[in-house]
């Protein structure tokens, strides 16, 4: 529910629910996303993609198309400029602009089934589709490797033959060069201690593999792109990103163009989840409106989506852990290998990163492998790379607990990290809710009613995930009627424009209704990193924080020059300007910015934020299930999801976001994978059969906002968005455990899983 | 190119008429030739709702629905839903129970749940969850949006 007010906050306006600013347009259809967008003389663009899941392109005739009444025009790799290797940090993920520009337009190999080989521009959508099949594209059809094992056998086919392994220390980092050629693109490995050792004297140790496949992000709006390459060399580009400043820098990299003649327009988008942050389209919109001088939209269909688009790995992974008697773990060890698909960049340094943060350990092992394999290349997925690795520790915790007889969240809360201790990574916590977030499941009603009935069962798993910092711009205009105008950088993708308005209204004293807040275009307001990462409320909100001080700054100086006194005599407190000197020269916000005309002009600041203190944030869930013995089917009765979210900022969206992320989980763990024949082909390439959870799937998802202030942000803002999707795929798993006494360890766990499961048990 | 087609239908109230080539979806018709885009696309195959409209007072996925089949019907998209000066009970609930977050399937659940509430305005959670089986939500995980509607139902029966 929405309310303007929450007791419970100590803030007038952080921690209460208003009615999203922008959300009138959205449920009268009036919003405008990307796939909305219509430009007059607009060309409609289809791209032609491999039916080849690894292959070499031997040569490309487009002249039938380009003869077929209505086309405009046809583009190949011939049509892209020469790309240079550069490694760029996209945020989330790491990525090279000359593989990202083979990823809008294969250049002489094809390395899965839907890889982009050519596009058409044409008068209508009809047409352009006609044209790709008078393209004619002569191949040389390669062996596909499809999993990690595949992609790692002895004398396995290689994607890139230039390709070797690289030794990482650290996520974002490039690391050292073997000079060992693979498809192994880089390894990751943290240690401390002897887990060896500590091993050989631990009273139990469990030790499962686990294989998981890739899944989508499933946002509803596909993937759209459209492009006007103006005759004077400015290119626009309007798009439904999460960022609109890396499609800038991805675009005039792939084409050449200085960056500031690439323009980029955010418009609404339909659900990012991380798979809206790179372009994959924009450089072939544009050279099709190059060539056309006309703008042209290039939209994927749900097919495309899937097959070209970015979803997450899929993983083959180890995980062991030991513990004595007395219920401490005495030492850990976890292996993952992660699909990258077609190009390095898998999320295995943050799984491997982020899988054992709610423990402190001594004694650990945790090793990462980015693989490539002929698939899709992986996009970051919401808290990328540690749900999988979750399932993977979360699941041997569970189990160690059991053979200790010991209550799995007493046993977690044993081990539980807490301010400074270090990560694996060597990263020292500050403060994190852990703790709390265990105490409050203990507490909470869930845990404490008793689940009875045959097949059912209970599961708890913890989840752990950064809070991105990453750099944001806002801007921040005070209007004449004491309203005030609020311009960020960061796309809104679910709520983020009224949650940066409302830490400044926090500040002015006003309600968030007063504030009127835009995204802007990357003309029109400084940089600002990719929304993602659970960084936007959090670091662009530390922007408009900054900003809105600025302005007040300028402001005090005006109420100085009306009572002829100080600017550092006068404060600013309650909505109002006071003199120190005299107590009755006070002026509100409001009366003072009817008299900024008369005093200097008008008022308006903008600020940078570039948090490096940016915490992170820690969530637990309960999964209640029953198991149909005879059809496999798993039904969630009960789910309540907990969550460290910091100070609330929107408490109602706050919620709604651990719904949505644990939903995701709860998907990803039962039903969602990536279905895939030997020769490479994704055989469930629709929302019939790649199943996302529909109403019917699920039940009411409870949520318990745990609030430990992050003392990296005015307000304690924490990051909220990603850790919900962390503890459900075991949470599920420990539950159906729980229900028929088998760990399943491949995902997804569907009816057909959990009757071989069953029958196995037999 | 087969011949444009001439198509009279009635959209949101309003004669309307439109030429159509006889492979264009309605979807495609309100989107590309009438620039209704509010009705959305999320799969062109029936499987998310997020196309839903009324076409003579059913609901139908408008992906699946040729235009030169609307000729002498009446259609209903989400842009007929509000007055020019109030929400529909619908559209008020899901704005006070933050019933969306990115907002692409909300034009959907709207159509879909005001077809249900017309007939059933008491109808309980679980009736609304099979009703709404067919809309496919990535962001919310469903439970404000079966809130909304429930408050919606409420609304609508005059409590």
């Amino acid at each position: 529910m929405t309310s303007t007010s929450n007791p419970k906050s100590k803030y007038n306006v952080v921690g209460t629910s208003p009615i999203r600013h922008d959300v009138l347009g959205r449920v009268t259809g009036k919003a405008k996303y990307g796939v909305d967008l219509r430009l007059t003389g607009m060309l409609f663009g289809k791209t032609l993609r491999s039916p080849h899941a690894h292959a070499r392109i031997r040569k490309i005739d487009t002249s039938k198309a380009e003869a077929h009444p209505g086309v405009r025009a046809v583009v190949t790799t011939s049509d892209m400029p020469i790309v240079n290797d550069e490694v760029a940090d996209f945020g989330e993920t790491m990525a090279n602009y000359r593989l990202l520009a083979e990823l809008c337009l294969a250049n002489g190999k094809v390395l899965y089934k839907g890889h982009a080989v050519a596009a058409v521009a044409a008068d209508d959508i009809h047409i352009a589709e006609e044209a790709l099949d008078l393209i004619e594209v002569e191949y040389e059809v390669l062996p596909p490797v499809l999993t990690v094992q595949q992609a790692m056998a002895e004398g396995a086919p290689l994607l890139h033959e230039v390709m070797t392994t690289r030794d990482v220390a650290a996520r974002f980092t490039r690391g050292t060069d073997t000079g060992v050629a693979s498809n192994i693109a880089s390894r990751i490995v943290f240690q401390g201690g002897d887990p060896e050792a500590a091993f050989k004297n631990s009273d139990v140790v469990v030790e499962r593999e686990f294989n998981t496949k890739m899944v989508h992000q499933g946002y509803i709006e596909p993937h759209n792109e459209t492009a006007f390459w103006a005759p004077d060399g400015h290119l626009t580009i309007w798009t439904s990103t999460q960022g609109a400043f890396g499609v800038r820098t991805q675009i005039s990299k792939t084409l050449g163009l200085p960056e500031a003649h690439v323009k980029v327009i955010p418009m609404e988008v339909g659900g990012g989840f991380g798979g809206k942050i790179r372009s994959y389209m924009g450089p072939t919109a544009a050279l099709l409106s190059k060539k056309t001088g006309r703008p042209v939209k290039i939209v994927m269909n749900r097919k495309e989506v899937f097959e070209s688009s970015g979803p997450t790995s899929g993983s083959n992974m180890r995980a062991k852990i030991g513990a004595n008697k007395d219920g401490k773990i005495t030492a850990a060890e976890v292996y993952l290998a992660y699909e990258a698909g077609a190009y390095p960049g898998s999320p295995v340094a943050a799984g491997a990163s982020t899988c054992l943060s709610p423990y402190n350990l001594e004694n650990f092992f945790v090793e990462g492998l980015d693989v490539v394999v002929n698939k899709p290349q992986v996009s970051a997925y919401r808290a990328p790379g540690s749900p999988g690795a979750a399932l993977a520790v979360e699941t041997v915790i569970d189990e160690v607990a059991e053979k200790l007889g010991i209550d799995p969240i007493d046993f977690r809360l044993k081990n539980a990290t807490k301010e400074g201790d270090r990560q694996v990574s060597g990263v020292v916590f500050p403060r994190i809710g852990c703790v709390e977030v265990e105490e409050a499941i203990k507490n909470s009603d869930h845990y404490n009613t008793p689940l009875e009935g045959k097949n059912r069962g209970r599961g708890t798993a913890m989840g752990w995930w950064f809070n991105g910092g990453n750099a944001s711009t806002a801007m921040v205009t005070v209007n004449s009627d004491g309203t005030v105008g609020l311009v960020t950088g960061s796309v809104d993708l679910a709520g983020t424009r009224t949650a940066i308005s409302m830490q400044v209204a926090e500040v002015l004293g006003i309600t968030p209704d007063e504030i009127y807040p835009s995204v802007g275009d990357t003309d029109s307001i400084g940089w600002t990193g990719p929304s993602g990462g659970s960084r936007t409320t959090f670091s662009t909100g530390i922007a408009a924080i900054q900003a809105t001080n600025l302005v007040l700054d300028e402001m005090k100086k005006r109420a100085a020059l009306l009572w002829e006194t100080q600017p550092d005599d006068v404060t600013f407190e309650n909505n109002s300007f006071i003199s120190n000197k005299n107590s009755e020269d006070t002026i509100s916000f409001k009366d003072l910015a009817g008299k900024l005309m008369g005093t200097g002009g008008p008022v308006s600041a903008s600020s940078t934020s570039n948090p490096t203190q940016v915490g992170s944030a820690f969530g637990g869930h309960i999964c209640d299930v029953e198991v149909d013995t005879d059809t496999g089917k798993v039904t969630v009765l009960r789910y309540t999801a907990l969550q460290d979210v910091g100070q609330a900022a929107h408490q109602s969206y706050c919620e709604s976001q651990v719904q949505g992320g644990a939903v995701q989980g709860i998907g990803w763990a039962l039903n969602e994978e990536y279905y895939y024949t030997d020769d490479g082909t994704m055989a469930n390439s629709t929302f019939l059969d790649y199943r996302m959870p529909t109403t019917l799937d699920l039940p009411m998802i409870d949520t318990i906002l745990v609030e430990v202030p992050n003392p990296g942000h005015p307000f304690g803002i924490r990051g909220v968005g990603e850790v919900p999707i962390v503890p459900p795929l075991a949470a599920v798993a420990n539950a159906i455990a729980d229900a028929i006494g088998v760990r399943l360890t491949e995902l997804p766990m569907n009816p057909g899983s959990i009757l071989a499961a069953l029958k196995d048990k037999k | 190119m087969a011949d444009k087609i001439h198509v009279k239908t009635n959209i949101n109230g309003n004669d309307i008429d439109f030429l159509c080539e006889p492979r264009q979806s309605l979807l495609e018709v309100l989107r590309d030739n009438l620039d209704m885009t509010g009705t959305k696309e999320g799969c062109g195959d029936g499987n998310c709702g997020a196309c839903t409209v009324f076409l003579d007072g059913r609901i139908v996925d408008s992906c699946l629905v040729l235009a030169v089949e609307v000729d002498g019907k009446s259609v209903s998209t989400i842009e007929g839903v509000a007055d020019v000066d109030k929400l529909h009970p619908v559209q008020e609930a899901f704005l006070e129970h933050a019933a969306l977050q990115c907002g692409i399937c909300t034009p959907g659940f709207i159509m879909a749940s005001k077809a249900l509430l017309e007939r059933e305005p008491d109808a309980d959670e679980g009736r609304i969850r099979l009703w709404l089986a067919g809309n496919l939500c990535r962001c919310t995980g469903y439970d404000k949006i079966i809130r909304a509607v429930q408050s919606a139902g409420e609304t609508m029966q005059g409590n």
